[in-house]
């Protein structure tokens, strides 16, 4: 297995820290005129997406971590797993609920989204940026009131909810940004 | 990759302007400008700074870390006070803050302590900085309980890495040693806290790199930093001139290196001589010109201030 040493560190790098998959989101070199060289490295673990502050002595050393990610289309959930497959191998990764966590209120089928593969395995997935869902449930639409800016909450065919303004009805389609869980437009059919 | 160079045209002005102004002030102040070799067959032996290689027909020499040595073998040799504006190299020393090579003003003041050479440093960068400071003294002791609850004369290592674990979260401290905690402590937390130009002096004696030992307390050496918020500008001291009391110090040096799995380097035994045949008492400083650009022009990146970093 590569491995990388403290001056190789740069934002992205996949590296094992405590035993788990992680990302290196900063990199800063600490050091005083004549003190020990230190790497102060702010970093995501890939599984549990919690972001922490790690000190490093310069010129350590961390094991690479084996980690890609990679456009899939989802299939499917069988309760347990979310199944995902790639395009074009056709190869399927089954992913379960810690890999998901609260992904799965933005994965429709057929969407591409990208799954975090760790020696193999899924062990987190991404949804797009945006995604097109429709309303299965919210109050009735008032007719006339697009100027009000007044919100409701609506719930998609996913089971997410998101507010979305007071003309919308059940069966229109919205574009949400999965990222914030925010209703941008209406989408016409 | 860019050909342009990063600073901007009206940075580089700033710092020729700088120039002017560094040698009219000494100038003034009947200091000789002098110019010593970048290259060397010695380097430095301190074990917390890396010197880069360089060869010519078969003889092995460093890029300088600092000019002191040879500014060292002037003021042996009866230079009087001098100083000189000259570029140094550190191997692997790169972020934010830090360049592999980049500029030092070091200046050596016959007669003076480093209080006196703290005194003239302010005026210095008052007239640098074209305004008026407010200037801190604050011992390492102090300052540090003031940040950081520790008191270097009492604590222990045990409390100590505790303590540095507390301060600065995952790190595991189980594999630093006191200094190396007392380092961390000092940039992670420290001095982030510190505001404006800020003197902290009196370092212990295990950092006393060429300090001389204070008579006064033995326990700390007459050196002094000088930091600007949170950033390192400049390293002085009152100079050892105890030739036998530096070659300990190079030998100590020699055995941290090699605890540490790293290169050992013969001692500069012409220093070693130019001490031994006798050199003023006086005072010593290295200010980074880089950094102290940095806050001049307000930059973030010591990168901005250079025309073509590494």
């Amino acid at each position: 297995m590569a491995s990388f040493s403290t001056n190789e560190f740069r934002s992205g790098l996949k590296v094992m820290i405590d035993g788990d998959p992680c990302a290196i989101i900063e990199n800063e070199f600490v050091k005083p005129g004549k003190g020990q060289a230190f790497n102060r490295v702010k970093i995501r673990n890939l599984k549990t997406g919690r972001v922490l502050d790690k000190t490093f002595k310069s010129g350590e050393s961390l094991d690479a971590a084996d980690v890609i990610n990679i456009d899939m289309q989802y299939l499917y959930s069988d309760g347990e797993f979310w199944h995902f497959m790639v395009p074009d191998s056709f190869e399927q990764h089954a992913a379960d609920a810690n890999a998901v966590a609260d992904s799965y209120l933005w994965l429709k089928a057929q969407d591409s989204c990208e799954v975090t593969l760790y020696n193999g395995n899924p062990i987190a997935i991404t949804p797009p940026n945006f995604v097109e869902l429709e309303v299965s449930d919210t109050d009735p639409g008032l007719k006339g009131d697009t100027a009000q800016g007044g919100t409701k909450p609506a719930t998609l065919e996913t089971g997410a909810v998101v507010k979305v303004p007071l003309f919308l009805e059940i069966g229109e389609v919205v574009r949400v940004d999965t990222r914030s869980g925010e209703y941008m437009s209406r989408v016409k059919k | 990759m860019g050909w342009r160079p990063t600073a901007t045209i009206e940075s580089l002005r700033h710092r020729a302007r700088i120039y002017r102004r560094i040698r009219a002030f000494f100038e003034a102040r009947e200091f000789l400008e002098v110019d010593t070799p970048l290259l060397s067959g010695t380097t430095n032996t301190d074990a917390q700074i890396a010197s880069m290689r360089a060869h010519n027909q078969g003889q092995e020499l460093y890029l300088q870390t600092s000019p002191e040595f040879a500014m060292k073998r002037l003021l042996a040799a009866g230079s009087g006070s001098i100083y000189q504006i000259c570029h140094a190299f550190r191997e692997a020393e790169k972020g934010r803050r830090h360049q592999p090579e980049f500029t030092l003003l070091e200046w050596y003041r016959i007669g003076y302590d480093y209080h006196a050479l703290m005194d003239q440093m302010e005026n210095l960068i008052d007239l640098l900085s074209e305004r008026t400071n407010s200037f801190q003294r604050r011992s390492y002791r102090n300052i540090l309980i003031e940040h950081t609850d520790v008191d270097i004369n009492s604590i222990q290592l045990p409390a100590l890495r505790t303590r540095t674990r507390e301060l600065v979260p995952g790190t595991d401290t189980s594999t630093l040693d006191f200094d190396q905690c007392l380092d961390l402590l000092i940039s992670m937390v420290v001095s982030p806290g510190l505001q404006g130009y800020v003197f902290v002096y009196d370092y212990p004696v295990s950092q006393a790199a060429l300090a001389r030992v204070s008579a006064i307390n033995p326990k700390v050496a007459e050196r002094f930093e000088l930091f600007y918020n949170d950033l390192e500008l400049a390293n002085g001291f009152s100079e050892l001139i105890d030739a036998k009391q530096q070659r300990r110090r190079f030998e100590m040096d020699n055995s941290r290196r090699q605890s540490k799995g790293l290169p050992q380097y013969p001692v500069d035994e012409q220093l070693l001589a130019a001490l031994e045949s006798g050199m003023p008492e006086c005072a010593g400083v290295a200010l980074g010109l880089d950094r102290l650009l940095m806050v001049l022009q307000g930059l973030d990146c010591i990168d901005q201030t250079l025309s073509f970093p590494h």
